[in-house]
């Protein structure tokens, strides 16, 4: 791979990983604990908001030198909410079910603050290429994050994963993780986990320093 | 003559130990565990030892992995197991049981940092959690003294981890009893409008009723431990005393609607959370008035939740609501220091109890800096003023 694109790779992955928004940034977390009852639902949102993410970002970075710092915000929100609107037809158009279930959240992605945060803090400042591979990134952490809460309330609250029966039709559902608090516990357990991750990583680094 | 250590207060300590209070706690429980596993059989002996098996493993996992305070050999997360299961119905699915049992440790108490730290009680915790989890499970209740108890598991009890549990109503059927004993005495009142009486509910020895162990047993062995000072006597008393006089009232407003105070105080778990679920010392007030508030404010909740929510038992979110308003009480309850607020003047400026996992920073190893005199200490007027 050329520098370049392993450049343009490594921003991709930022978003996974490193900087991933649920996980590590901790934003966006309004879709994330309302709308993850279930798989399907968490990854319609995610691919939802990663489009908006990739066009905004595109369209901020190719008009990052003509827009008065003044009004870049506003600026921002008409970019943003002109693809959120574009998205908010089309999931209506293919899909009433998905566009019940999601409900407001679509329309709310427009103050996602995933998107204006990388709006102003990234695609502002780089070149379209760039903010793009960022963008794309984000999203894909964004989604990543999105299912890990969504199949697991899916799978306790309703013993279901896309629908699938997982366990028969015995299986005792667990009516909290469909509930918000559901949306809570897993996600807090998600982050502990994380959390710990981290830490061992830490401890294992240390550990070799010393050696 | 033996070598003279300075160091700060305290310099008398008492006999009490963590371990010591916890053990007297199991103590007073256990006469009430047997009393329960008397009254329902070979399914409650089953339910106490899978649950407090959970909290234990659970306990030992967050004490090995994570930075406790606290072990294992503290009997603390023994309590939480015992209390615990005393909450769950006597048929409650094993699984369950450990699903409550892991959430009550875990969440109630290794999360906020182990033995001491926890905000809310752990057991509660993991009631709660089952509460919204499996609302059809934990509302299903059982008579107490079936013939066969000792030998024949309520079938609900043996549920495959993760399915839905027997029927307990078609176990009930078959075994020719009224569905309707299976209810328990504040649900048969919320839903059904039948008011068991008092002197049944005080010793839970009459047959075909879904009660808990004995409220006599278990006041009497609160006595136990508030006599040898384990527990503080103003919390219980304060909670059935506001319970009560709250139920009082409204009885003496309507009888017609309203049942009478001693229904209110004898059914459910109101005297088995007053005695050893509220007077939890991580997460009560430490100060008298503050007791008393606290007490007054969890008898009142109960009463309220009881008789104007959906839920026929309220003791539980009461308590969990009284824990949460506890650093609250504490603040505003400060006891007036010795030779301040004399003739009702001014009492501010008392200092915040110390923390008891509080350790001064000597003991932890901490050096206290010196002071260093600047040789060159520069005079007010030769400081340069920084620009804006």
């Amino acid at each position: 791979m050329t520098p370049s694109t392993t450049a343009k790779w490594d921003e991709f992955m930022e978003g996974i990983w490193k900087q991933n928004p649920i996980f590590v940034m901790v934003l966006g977390m309004c879709p994330a604990l309302a709308v993850t009852v279930s798989a399907v639902n968490a990854i319609s949102m995610g691919i939802a908001t990663t489009f908006v993410l990739t066009c905004s970002c595109l369209l901020v970075s190719l008009m990052r030198k003509m827009v008065p710092k003044e009004v870049r915000i506003a600026t921002y929100i008409v970019i943003i909410a002109t693809f959120v609107t574009a998205v908010d037809y089309f999931i209506q158009a293919i899909s009433l079910a998905l566009y019940d279930a999601l409900g407001a959240f679509i329309q709310l992605i427009v103050v996602n603050c995933i998107i204006l945060g990388r709006a102003e803090a990234h695609a502002s400042r780089n070149p379209p290429l760039v903010a793009v591979s960022n963008a794309l990134g984000m999203g894909a952490g964004f989604t990543i994050g999105l299912f890990a809460l969504g199949s697991v309330r899916e799978i306790l609250g309703n013993g279901t994963l896309f629908g699938f029966s997982l366990f028969g039709e015995h299986f005792q559902p667990w009516v909290i993780m469909v509930l918000p608090p559901g949306g809570f516990f897993v996600l807090g357990a998600w982050l502990l986990l994380f959390a710990w991750f981290e830490r061992r990583k830490q401890a294992i680094k240390e550990a070799g320093q010393h050696a | 003559m033996g070598t003279v250590e300075i160091r700060p207060a305290p310099h008398i300590r008492g006999e009490r130990t963590v371990e010591k209070i916890m053990l007297n706690v199991v103590y007073a429980l256990l006469p009430i565990c047997l009393f329960y596993v008397f009254q329902y059989g070979i399914s409650a002996l089953a339910s106490i030892t899978v649950v407090t098996g959970t909290c234990l493993l659970t306990e030992r996992w967050f004490v090995k992995t994570g930075t406790q305070s606290g072990n294992l050999a503290d009997f603390s997360a023994t309590i939480t197991g015992l209390l615990l299961a005393l909450t769950l119905p006597p048929g409650f699915p094993l699984w369950m049981g450990a699903v409550a049992g892991f959430v009550a440790i875990a969440l109630g108490k290794g999360l906020f940092g182990g033995l001491g730290f926890n905000v809310f009680n752990p057991a509660l915790v993991g009631r709660a959690f089952v509460q919204a989890a499996f609302p059809t499970s934990i509302a299903t209740y059982t008579p107490s003294f079936l013939s066969g108890r000792f030998f024949e598991f309520i079938p609900s009890s043996l549920a495959w981890p993760l399915m839905t549990p027997a029927s307990a109503a078609l176990w009930l059927k078959e075994k020719q009893i009224d569905a309707l004993a299976g209810a328990t005495p504040l649900a048969k009142w919320k839903f059904d409008g039948v008011l068991a009486e008092a002197g049944d509910l005080l010793t839970s020895l009459a047959g075909h009723m879904a009660v808990g162990p004995s409220p006599l047993l278990i006041l009497a062995c609160g006595a136990y431990l508030a006599f040898r000072r384990y527990l503080d006597w103003r919390i219980p008393t304060a909670i059935l005393g506001g319970a009560g006089v709250v139920a009082w009232l409204l009885f003496a407003f309507n009888p017609a609607y309203y049942p009478n105070p001693f229904f209110m105080l004898f059914s459910g778990g109101l005297i088995l959370g007053a005695v050893f679920m509220a007077t939890d010392m991580a997460t009560s007030p430490v100060t008298p008035r503050g007791m008393w508030l606290y007490g007054g404010l969890i008898g009142l909740l109960t009463v309220v939740i009881r008789y104007y929510s959906g839920l026929p038992e309220g003791v539980m979110y009461a308590i969990l609501i009284g824990n949460a308003a506890t650093p609250l009480i504490e603040r505003i309850t400060q006891p007036a220091p010795f030779g301040k607020g004399v003739l009702g003047r001014a009492k501010k400026g008392a200092s915040y109890p110390l923390h008891p996992g509080y350790i001064s920073r000597e003991e932890a190893g901490a050096v206290t800096p010196k002071k260093r005199i600047l040789k060159n200490k520069p005079k007010p007027d030769e400081r340069k003023t920084p620009h804006h």
